[in-house]
Formats: structure tokens, C-alpha cells, sequence
């Protein structure tokens, strides 16, 4: 049987999930332990709500392209 | 892994960002993901059409993203981003009439004959169109300008990520260019396709922080607008078309015909209709709609890069408590033009954030390299190897031959950037060089594509006419600078006026020897230009498919979108 390709909708959907998690996760440490350094907006939080946003994109390609619904 | 925070905006120190742990991590992660898609992808490229043409498979979003991509080099981000803020909204006409219009003639008007005479490069359809001569002109230019390009463009990120992470410049270049090589050797254009777009997601999720917290500061777009005008009151910098009534009106020394004809109908209609770079990714579309539909897509996501790449530039002359300064003039502790970018960062991305932006960057020079490589070896193999060198090899001779010019091409490159390294200079000559040969390259295939009568010799003499003319006027603003207001109509044109002038009048020496001399030869049989010329060749209707799935209906779409942004910012 031919093997197909992966969508690359779902290798992106890999990359976003573990990048929200990451900054997602960099964004709630520095809402407890502020840097010393002050950015422009700290207070919007702009880590924490940019990694959810990943987050959530990178699960909803993971699940709309995932192999099994998809051929490409 | 340190989430400590670092301090973000050094100016006192040597260069201006610094990488945390969790910023390291992340762009680690990137190299070993598209390592990773490279590996995988190895096993679908057997053959020469999977090596070069990715199988001719790819949906015309894939094709559309991966056309943009290639072209959305970080050194084009921090460029362009830069000269907005010395010009102000004016360098948006690069984004917009200087790309739009040219990807719709693609799509619409041109892609038809690449696509339908199954070229495999835009040389190849010289080769079809004009003879060998042509094939050989074309191909030889473009592939010795691909890999000097490819090479400059490595040397000026390494020195950027010196300017601005401190990073040692040969780890830069060999890291880089090598986990390039590594994922196209590996799976071809299927491979560098995949990553552009991967890259151009990350791109824009990289870089979409700043405008947003940009615009969250000045107040909106009415905010941004008003601080500009109480800091510069004398210079226009956020009017599209108004400051261009005359040349002294405007930074750039240049008139609206420049950018109309110039840089609109010539300059760019060449660079995104017959630079192979960018024409090869089109053509892995699956069929003749989706090869339609790639740059109209394109052209939809060109017209929005303006978002993550002009509105920075305008942000910084709104909210940076510094001023910045050309290149020539900088001195110790001061910050120029080109690090905009780099500063609105520093501005607004802590930890995570940072390394996503630097992740854009290293993923913006990523994938215009592998556009460089994919398109030389595709070149070399088929233009240039196989005709003149090996012509009735195996196809999975082509395919080896493919992997090791690219591998080959990546060390030219890397030869390139270490030349670049020891004379400075040579950065510009390339860069004119290569201006040199896109507009009467243009000329030669749109006269191809649309006129019968273009006759081999015709347009062998016109590629060339043009190609010396456009030579001779540089060397004459050179030896003479006086001679500018010749070329460019004016004493006040800077370098970019000169260049939309050069490229018009080489293109129209171009077009006219094309022309006195197809009508002083024989032409060819009309039989013989079937899939070639528009008149000999039947093209396929879009009619049979619905209304919203027609490409000439969303190149409308995307044309009043176009005009509607050049009213709303004339």
C-alpha cells in the first residue's frame, strides 16, 4: 500500500502545540516572578496570551489534519 | 532551563539582545524540526519530477505560501522594515503595486504557458520559445547570480545576528547553510516546500507581536499617525501616493511614473514573473487551476506582509525614545535604520516571545536559501548539465546530479559569503548584477508568451541588448554621477530611483531590438509554438468549475483589495 505524506498542516500543528506550551508556560512564570526588566506592556501579559493563542491554533490543526482523516 | 530574565534592550553593551534559556530552546527546536521533515520527506523524492518539481503535486495554497516564502527573506523583513522608517508608508508601494499586479499577470496571463509546455524552468521555456542560445544566456546568468546572492544574503544575516546576538559570524553561516543543504539534499523541492511553509507561519507568528503591541501603545493607527507628525512635522512619512507629485517632495527622489512604470510594470512584473526562484515553486502545482490560484494567493498574504513589516518601521517613528541613523553615519552607541526591527522586539518580547522572533528571522533566511539552492540545482541539472554536459543519462542519474549541486551550490555560497567577508564591496556589484538581467529577461519572455511573429534571433539579440544596455547605464552613472539625471530624470534620484529607471529603459531597449529584429528574420511555424505563444494555444477555461473556486474571480477580489488599500493610504 502507498504511503502517503503527512499534511504539513500537521507537522506545523507539532511545532505550534509545543511553542504554546512553551511561551504559554514562560508568560504564567513571569505573572508570578515579574522580570526586573521592564518591557513596553508587561502588564498585558502579551507571552501568556500569544502561547495560548498557539496553543490553540497548533491543537486545532492537529486534529483537523491529522494522518488518519487526511491524504495531504 | 533559565527563565531568568534578561536585560533586553542593552544599548550600553556590545550588541542588543540577549538570549535566555527558554529562547535557546526554542530555536533549537526549529533546527530539528525541519531536519526532521527533510528525513522524512527523503523517502517521496525518487524521481527527477519528485527531486525538482516536488511531483507536481502541491495544493495552490501550499504553492501560493511556499511562492511568498521564498521571497520573505528575514534580510527583506529587517530591510524593508528599516527603509520605512527613513521613508515612511512610501516603501508599502514594494508590497503592493510593486508585487500585486505582477503575481496576477502570473497567474492569469503567464503561468498558462509555463505550466502547459511543461517547462521544468523559466530557462527551459526559453529553450522552447527561442532556441538554445537563449536557454543557455538565461540559464548561466541566473544560476552564477542564484549562488552569489544566496552567498551575500548569508553573509549580511551572519552579520546581522553578530550586530544583534553577539553571534560568531562563520557558527552562523555553517549552521545555517548546512541544515539548509541538509533538508533540500535530502527531499528537494517537496522538502524546501514544506519548510517555507513552516516558515512563513512562524514568520508571521514571530513578527505579528510587534504591530499588535505596537499599535496597543501609540493609541491605534490615528495615535500612531499623530505622534509621527508632532516628532517629524516637516516630512510626510505616512501618505502613499501624495508625495510623489514631484521628486523633491519625497526622501527617495522619486516621481510617480518611477514607481508606476519602473518599479509597477517592469522591475516587478520581471523579478515575479520569470525569476525562477519563485516561478519554480508554481509550478509543483497539481493542475493548471491550482498553478492559476498559487500567486493569487500569493498576492492576497503580499498585501498583508505590509502588517508585520511597513507598520514597525512606522511604530518605531511613534514610540522609540531614540532616533536612528542611516548606515554610513553610525557611530558608537547610536543604532541605524536596519536594526528597527531587532529594537521593537527588544521593545515588547521577553523570554519565549524573543526567541520566537529571532526564530522568524533565522526561518526567514532559511527559506530564501532553499529557494536559492532548489532553483540553481534545478538549473544546472536541466539547463545546463543535461543539455550541454550529459544529455541521455537515467532520470535517477538527474536526481543524483540534483544532490550534489545543491550540496555544491550551498558551499559556493558559503565560498561567497567568506569573499563578501574580505571585500565589502563585492555586496554591490552582485546586487546590481543581478538587477542587470530581470527586466529584459521579462521583456524576452512576455514578448514569447504573447507575440507570435518573436523570432529566435529576435529574442536571443533582445535578452542581450538589454542585458548590455542595462550594464552600460550603471557604469556610466558610475564614472560620471552627473549622469544620473539623465537616467533617472532627475539630480535629486537616489539609488532605488536609479534602479526602477535603469530597469525601464533596459526593458524597452529589450522589447524594441526584440522587435526590429523578429520583423528582419523569418518566424517560426505556427505549429511550432503550440503550448508556447497565446495566439497558437488553446487555453482551458475556467467555466465547468463554480463561481468561487474560478481564479479570475479572486484575482478580481484581490485587485479591489489593491486599489481599496492605495485609496485608503494615498
Amino acid at each position: 500500500m502507498k504511503e502517503h505524506i503527512v499534511s504539513i498542516w500537521y507537522l506545523i500543528g507539532q511545532i505550534m502545540v509545543v511553542y504554546g506550551i512553551l511561551i504559554g508556560g514562560a508568560g504564567i512564570y513571569y505573572c508570578f516572578y515579574p522580570p526586573p526588566e521592564q518591557l513596553a506592556l508587561t502588564h498585558l501579559h502579551a507571552d501568556l496570551w500569544w502561547g495560548v493563542f498557539m496553543l490553540a491554533l497548533g491543537v486545532f490543526y492537529l486534529s483537523k489534519f491529522r494522518p488518519s482523516k487526511t491524504k495531504n | 532551563m533559565n527563565l531568568v530574565p534578561f536585560p533586553l534592550l542593552a544599548v550600553a553593551t556590545s550588541h542588543l539582545l540577549h538570549l535566555s534559556g527558554i529562547d535557546a530552546l526554542i530555536i533549537l527546536i526549529y533546527f530539528c524540526f525541519v531536519l526532521g521533515i527533510g528525513f522524512y520527506l527523503k523517502r517521496f523524492t525518487k524521481t527527477s519530477e519528485d527531486f525538482f518539481l516536488a511531483g507536481r503535486s502541491m495544493t495552490a495554497w501550499i504553492a501560493g505560501l511556499s511562492f511568498l516564502s521564498a521571497n520573505l527573506g528575514s534580510l527583506e523583513l529587517m530591510g524593508w522594515a528599516g527603509a520605512t522608517y527613513q521613508y515612511g508608508i512610501l516603501a508599502a508601494h514594494w508590497y503592493w503595486i510593486g508585487a500585486v499586479p505582477a503575481m496576477l499577470l502570473l497567474g492569469m496571463i503567464m503561468m498558462p504557458f509555463y505550466y502547459i509546455s511543461k517547462t521544468h524552468s523559466v530557462p527551459g521555456y526559453l529553450q522552447l520559445r527561442f532556441g538554445n542560445k537563449s536557454r543557455t544566456l538565461a540559464a548561466i546568468t541566473f544560476g552564477v547570480m542564484t549562488i552569489l546572492m544566496s552567498g551575500i544574503n548569508m553573509f549580511a544575516m551572519a552579520l546581522v545576528m553578530k550586530v544583534v546576538l553577539g553571534w560568531n559570524l562563520d557558527i552562523s553561516i555553517w549552521v545555517s547553510s548546512l541544515t539548509v543543504a541538509t533538508y533540500v539534499v535530502f527531499g528537494g523541492l517537496l522538502s524546501a516546500i514544506f519548510n517555507e511553509v513552516l516558515q512563513f507561519m512562524l514568520i508571521w507568528l514571530g513578527a505579528l507581536v510587534i504591530p499588535i503591541l505596537g499599535l496597543t501603545e501609540a493609541g491605534g493607527w490615528s495615535g500612531m499617525v499623530k505622534r509621527i507628525h508632532e516628532q517629524f512635522p516637516a516630512t510626510d512619512y505616512t501618505h502613499l501616493w501624495s508625495p510623489l507629485s514631484s521628486f523633491s517632495a519625497n526622501p527617495m527622489g522619486i516621481h510617480w511614473t518611477g514607481i508606476v512604470f519602473g518599479l509597477g510594470c517592469v522591475l516587478a512584473m520581471g523579478y515575479w514573473t520569470t525569476d525562477f526562484l519563485v516561478v519554480q515553486r508554481v509550478l509543483s502545482a497539481k493542475d493548471l487551476r491550482a498553478a492559476k490560484m498559487a500567486p493569487i494567493i500569493g498576492a492576497f498574504f503580499k498585501m498583508l506582509v505590509p502588517i508585520i513589516v511597513i507598520l514597525p518601521g512606522l511604530l518605531a517613528l511613534a514610540v522609540l525614545p531614540i532616533k536612528l541613523v542611516p548606515e554610513n553615519a553610525a557611530v558608537a552607541g547610536a543604532h541605524t535604520y536596519n536594526e528597527v526591527l531587532p529594537l521593537m522586539l527588544a521593545r515588547y518580547a521577553g523570554p519565549g516571545l524573543l526567541g520566537l522572533g529571532i526564530t522568524a528571522l533565522i526561518a526567514g533566511f532559511m527559506s530564501g536559501m532553499a529557494g536559492n539552492v532548489s532553483a540553481f540545482s534545478t538549473v544546472w541539472t536541466y539547463d545546463i548539465y543535461r543539455p550541454l554536459l550529459k544529455p541521455n543519462a537515467a532520470d535517477t542519474h538527474y536526481v543524483t546530479v540534483g544532490r550534489w549541486s545543491t550540496l555544491i551550490g550551498v558551499l559556493v555560497s558559503i565560498g561567497a559569503a567568506y569573499l563578501c567577508m574580505q571585500f565589502k564591496s563585492i555586496m554591490d556589484y552582485v546586487q546590481a548584477l543581478f538587477s542587470f538581467f530581470i527586466a529584459p529577461l521579462f521583456g524576452t519572455v512576455l514578448l514569447g508568451m504573447l507575440w507570435k511573429r518573436a523570432t529566435n534571433a529576435g529574442g536571443f539579440w533582445g535578452l542581450l541588448a538589454g542585458i548590455g544596455s542595462s550594464i552600460g547605464m550603471y557604469a556610466w552613472v558610475k564614472i560620471n554621477p552627473a549622469a544620473i539625471k539623465y537616467i533617472a530624470l532627475s539630480d535629486h534620484a537616489q539609488d532605488m530611483a536609479e534602479n526602477m529607471y535603469r530597469a525601464l529603459w533596459s526593458w524597452v531597449i529589450c522589447v524594441a531590438v526584440t522587435i526590429i529584429l523578429s520583423y528582419a528574420t523569418k518566424p517560426r511555424p505556427a505549429e511550432e509554438l503550440t503550448g508556447l505563444v497565446r495566439s497558437c494555444t488553446p487555453i482551458p477555461t475556467e467555466g465547468h468549475y463554480p463561481l468561487m473556486q474560478r481564479p479570475s474571480f479572486w484575482a478580481v477580489i484581490v485587485i479591489l483589495i489593491f486599489l481599496i488599500l492605495n485609496f485608503i493610504f494615498r
